[in-house]
């Protein structure tokens, strides 16, 4: 593992391969979220999270039970279920010790099992971080990585989202674009902005 | 048979899932790149749409109230799996050009949404024509936005050369043009609805 | 939303007339350095600067007509944004880069948002980081100035990127403008002049330039080529569209914070940005997408930099 790998992970996950900008993966809460600063920025975490430790979690479903089996054609079905599972304990774990952490997070929670981000991610790890049917050097950390990165990512675009949505309500908006229409515009801008990122060499 | 036309006819127009629900957004805007890609991810969803909806419906009765979502997943996990396996076998040029988005088909909110808003409600027959109708309006519109952007950013439709002297529009065809195209066509979509409420209104 | 009646946007306190005096104030400024641009880079940089400013207003008239708006193309706003534009182009391109360039500029970057006021984003920079986009060939194909017969010539900090910036390019030159370049941005000397005209008149505060600049000077400096604090701070100061970004661009009432402590903070999130991307990026330059990344984060910054209003 090295630390330019890990730098150039966190670069391209945050900027270049933004996963709302640039994948498109988690569109449904981007949009549904970003109305205002705070929720966005509690899912934003809750989301950083999730996608986190399931991808620690499919790891090591991957290595050391899909792998060994053959049966890596599960994998899907496998990791929405783990994914899913995940959640639902999440949910019923922060509810019993946390009940402020609950309220700021937990609505989102269940959100976060059909973010396609999540299992995008997951997924993106095991295509990237396994050649031909073996972990690379180093895949665990990799892996790790980029889905937090990815997360962080997704946070940053919900942030500055959820910002300016809260400024286009002060704003007289042409009738038709109001709302989606013109969410999805000033994506567009950001993203066409974030691509200055682009090529990036430690 | 009358209803039956109208699910199906509902989905591709009034409650179309990119336009009108706005579900699904975000294999619409990654696999919009070119108009073949579209038609085949739209097919793909299609196929675990009609599959889903009618198996879902069909066990409406057997699955437990409390565990239905988590059962739905199941289901249409297993269609997505088939579906992946179907094209990594007859078709594995548009596999490879899709990429994760096939198995992403599971977490599309279109198919997770018709099957908790309509086949957990409706007998079978309307059901397999909810999910054909709601799958030909994602393709329709899917199509749509993959015209607008492989022209636009290529001067190709389907991969014909239209414009040979043009210089295209590269943008287009990457991910600003994608969330660009989509918010025009939405709010193209709503100028149209409110024209046509403004005539029915009028008398 | 009782906001609305406190909360409107920037400018504050003006009045539309004088809205309408800043923004020829501001054109005023501007025009030694396209003249200076002319004079470097010969007539088609000049074709450019008209294409530009005229498919500006026409994209503005068109659109005001056909929303049934009020025309207000007197305002001096799509003339500047079409002038800003075109400044930030190289000098040799075919015409129908400025006029698209344009195009996109006034539509989506303004007139999608609602018009003068309301757009997130600054117009001119929205047309040129479409046009990079698009077609990055034309982008990137500068000319050597004082040559008139469309010699290419890559820009100083193009080539330090690909290490191959040779010994001879004065900070004189590099003042004066005798580089390659957009056609705006070159003249260093005519620009600072334009800007302490707008300092003078106080249309522009010092806050967002100076922390910008500063902010692009020392991290260029400390990391330097030859390790911890041996860059060369005045070399990236003079070259790129630095100067022209951090007082023109940088600057745009609407699409900057309100506060003077927020000020500072937007300006030295640009220089940050636009020295990452100078010094590790894929592109040699990166004021257009600093200060583009820096609008989106404005919102956010007025947000926690509001001064609070007594009473509320």
């Amino acid at each position: 593992m090295d630390v330019s790998k890990v730098l150039a992970i966190a670069i391209s996950m945050i900027f270049i391969n933004n996963f709302i900008l640039s994948k498109f993966l988690g569109l449904c809460p981007f949009l549904g979220v970003s109305k205002e600063t705070k929720p966005a920025v509690s899912m934003g975490f809750a989301v950083i999270f999730v996608m986190t430790c399931s991808s620690i979690i499919t790891w090591v479903l991957y290595r050391f039970v899909l792998l060994p089996f053959h049966i890596e054609y599960l994998r899907t079905i496998t990791f929405i279920l783990v994914i899913a599972t995940f959640v639902q304990l999440i949910e019923m774990v922060i509810r019993k010790y946390s009940m402020p952490l609950y309220r700021a997070l937990g609505i989102y929670l269940p959100l976060i099992t059909t973010n396609c981000a999540v299992l995008g991610v997951t997924i993106l790890n095991v295509d990237n971080f396994f050649v031909a049917g073996k972990a690379v050097e180093g895949s665990f950390f990799y892996s790790s990585f980029q889905a937090f990165f990815a997360g962080v990512g997704f946070l940053l675009a919900l942030f500055l989202m959820s910002g300016i949505r809260e400024r286009l309500q002060l704003l007289d908006i042409p009738e038709h674009t109001k709302g989606i229409p013109i969410a999805f515009v000033i994506a567009s801008l950001m993203s066409l902005a974030f691509m200055g990122f682009m090529g990036f060499k430690f | 048979m009358k209803r039956l036309i109208k699910e199906f006819i509902k989905g591709v127009t009034k409650e179309n899932p990119t336009f009108g629900l706005i579900l699904g957004l975000c294999p619409t805007l990654a696999v919009s790149t070119s108009v073949i890609n579209a038609v085949g991810m739209g097919l793909a969803a299609t196929f675990v749409l009609i599959c889903s909806n009618t198996m879902i419906s069909a066990l409406r009765r057997v699955i437990p109230d409390r565990i239905r979502l988590p059962a739905y997943i199941v289901v249409v996990a297993t269609f997505v799996t088939i579906c992946e396996m179907l094209m990594k076998a007859y078709a594995p040029a548009l596999n490879l050009a899709l990429g994760i988005f096939v198995p992403l088909i599971v977490v599309n909110c279109i198919i997770l949404a018709r099957a908790e808003a309509f086949a957990s409600k409706n007998p079978i027959l309307p059901s397999f024509f909810d999910g054909l109708g709601m799958g030909i309006g994602f393709t329709l519109a899917l199509t749509i936005i993959a015209l607008v952007r492989e022209l636009l950013g290529t001067g190709r439709i389907a991969g014909l050369t239209l414009a040979t002297h043009a210089e295209p529009i590269t943008m287009m065809i990457l991910s600003p043009g994608a969330l660009l195209t989509l918010g025009v066509l939405i709010a193209l979509s709503n100028m149209i609805k409110r024209a046509l409420a403004g005539r029915k209104e009028r008398p | 939303m009782k906001n609305n009646i406190i909360l409107s946007s920037s400018p504050h306190l003006h009045t539309r007339e004088s809205v309408r005096k800043i923004m020829w104030a501001v054109v005023l400024s501007l025009l030694p350095a396209g003249a200076a641009g002319v004079y470097l880079f010969g007539i088609s940089a000049f074709w450019i600067l008209a294409a530009g400013i005229v498919s500006a207003l026409v994209t503005e008239g068109v659109i005001q007509a056909l929303s049934r708006k009020k025309i207000s193309l007197s305002d001096g706003s799509a003339f500047l944004t079409g002038l800003l534009l075109a400044y930030n182009l190289p000098p040799d391109i075919p015409l129908w880069l400025p006029v698209l360039g344009s195009f996109f500029a006034v539509a989506v970057g303004k007139q999608i948002f609602g018009g003068l006021g309301q757009n997130i984003f600054n117009p001119a920079l929205v047309g040129r980081v479409f046009l990079m986009a698009s077609w990055p060939k034309y982008m990137t194909t500068f000319t050597k100035p004082l040559a008139y017969d469309a010699i290419t010539q890559a820009t100083p900090l193009a080539l330090l990127k690909e290490h191959k910036l040779m010994e001879h390019i004065s900070y004189l030159d590099l003042f004066l403008g005798k580089r390659g370049g957009c056609i705006g941005e070159v003249c260093i000397a005519v620009l600072v002049a334009g800007a302490l005209f707008l300092l003078i008149k106080g249309y522009i505060s010092w806050h967002i330039p100076f922390s910008y600049i500063f902010t692009v000077g020392l991290l260029t400096y400390v990391f330097g080529p030859n390790g911890i604090a041996s860059g060369d701070w005045l070399f990236h100061i003079l070259s790129g569209g630095l100067i022209l970004g951090a007082f023109f661009m940088a600057t745009d009432y609407v699409s900057s914070p309100l506060t003077h402590r927020g000020q500072l903070i937007f300006g030295m999130g640009c220089g940050f940005i636009t020295a990452v991307i100078r010094l590790w990026g894929g592109y040699p330059e990166g004021v257009s997408y600093a200060i583009l990344i820096m609008n989106a984060a404005t919102p956010i910054i007025d947000r926690y930099t509001k001064n609070r209003i007594y009473g509320v």
